[in-house]
């Protein structure tokens, strides 16, 4: 009998820490699925973040690092300038890629450092229980905005795909969810190619994932799910933003 | 015939997969697993057709499924 689902090779065996019906386990294993099917794992060389997959070191089965928060293209850079040759990732989420690590977010990808990034964007701060990140939506409610973010207090949502595809260094864009096992099968395929940009050396790739946070929106799984169609979707919307194959 | 696998001690009963399967065979079970959940198992495993889309939904990576 053929597997045709199961645990990719690119996963330790340990059981994540996350809550039920987070989604970033959902991304741990596209992530792992597409460095198997690339052949890379052993010269996969991933960079955690600080946030709730601070632990993701424990996950991955191929060699991590962890970065200070919001560090982590930063400290993918230098991995790749001295390792050119090894297949480099960093995996953030929003608090650290989208706020404290913007200034990284932004320069890596300006200088169109060869490396690939997942950004997990769950429109809150979920580690530290639940406040404003800078990509909660309008109105909404968390631990610091308790009547729903004001705009006009807050400023409006950042959308860090389409400011980083304006960048020439940004060799891939891309924003996927994975609300759904259709927008997980599409999810997949932009994170492979995120993965095949920097095996050709075009320059930096990005893919964004918007995912639940259940236990900080305060919602069950199922209701998570809605909510992230009904609210994150229209705001976010989903498929490639940059893509060297389309210019052609 | 397809041949499905929930390893329900890693279940924590999120229930996603539930909402997934096009044969609505993919249940929260009534037992309790180590972790103190419900976790999701198969009610008629010889409805399955292999689609995986339970297993691809899944947080967990529980589900393993052959065919």
């Amino acid at each position: 009998m053929e597997q045709i689902a199961g645990r990719p090779n690119a996963l330790t065996d340990k059981e994540f820490h996350y809550c039920p019906g987070c989604t970033h386990g959902i991304v741990h294993r596209l992530v792992a699925e597409v460095i198997d099917e690339l052949g890379v794992q052993e010269e996969a060389i991933g960079v955690a973040p600080v946030g709730c997959a601070v632990l993701a070191y424990e996950y991955f089965d191929v060699d991590m690092h962890e970065a200070a928060h919001g560090r982590a293209p930063a400290v993918a850079t230098g991995v790749k300038r001295v390792h050119p040759d090894k297949v480099v990732f960093t995996y953030q989420g929003d608090g650290d890629f989208a706020s404290i690590g913007t200034a990284e977010s932004v320069h890596a990808a300006s200088r169109g450092e060869e490396i690939t990034a997942i950004f997990i964007n769950n429109a809150i701060y979920g580690m530290t229980g639940g406040q404003m990140a800078p990509t909660t939506l309008e109105g909404q409610k968390t631990t610091t905005s308790p009547y729903g973010r004001d705009v006009d207090h807050a400023g409006h949502p950042i959308k860090m795909s389409e400011m980083l595809a304006t960048l020439e260094g940004a060799a891939y864009v891309a924003r996927v969810s994975v609300d759904s096992p259709k927008n997980i099968k599409k999810a997949k395929k932009a994170i492979k190619k995120a993965f095949e940009v920097q095996l050709a050396g075009e320059g930096f790739a990005l893919v964004e994932v918007l995912s639940t946070c259940p236990t900080n929106w305060g919602l069950s799984p199922l209701e998570a799910i809605d909510w992230l169609q009904e609210n994150m979707l229209p705001y976010y919307p989903l498929g490639e933003i940059k893509s060297k194959e389309e210019d052609k | 015939m397809a041949k499905i696998k929930f390893n329900q001690d890693k279940c924590k009963g999120c229930e996603l997969c539930t909402t997934v399967c096009p044969k609505d065979i993919v249940v929260i079970d009534d037992e309790i697993n180590t972790k103190g959940f419900h976790p999701a198992t198969v009610s008629d495993e010889d409805e399955c057709i292999a689609c995986g889309f339970c297993a691809s939904i899944c947080p967990d990576v529980v589900i393993e499924i052959f065919k």
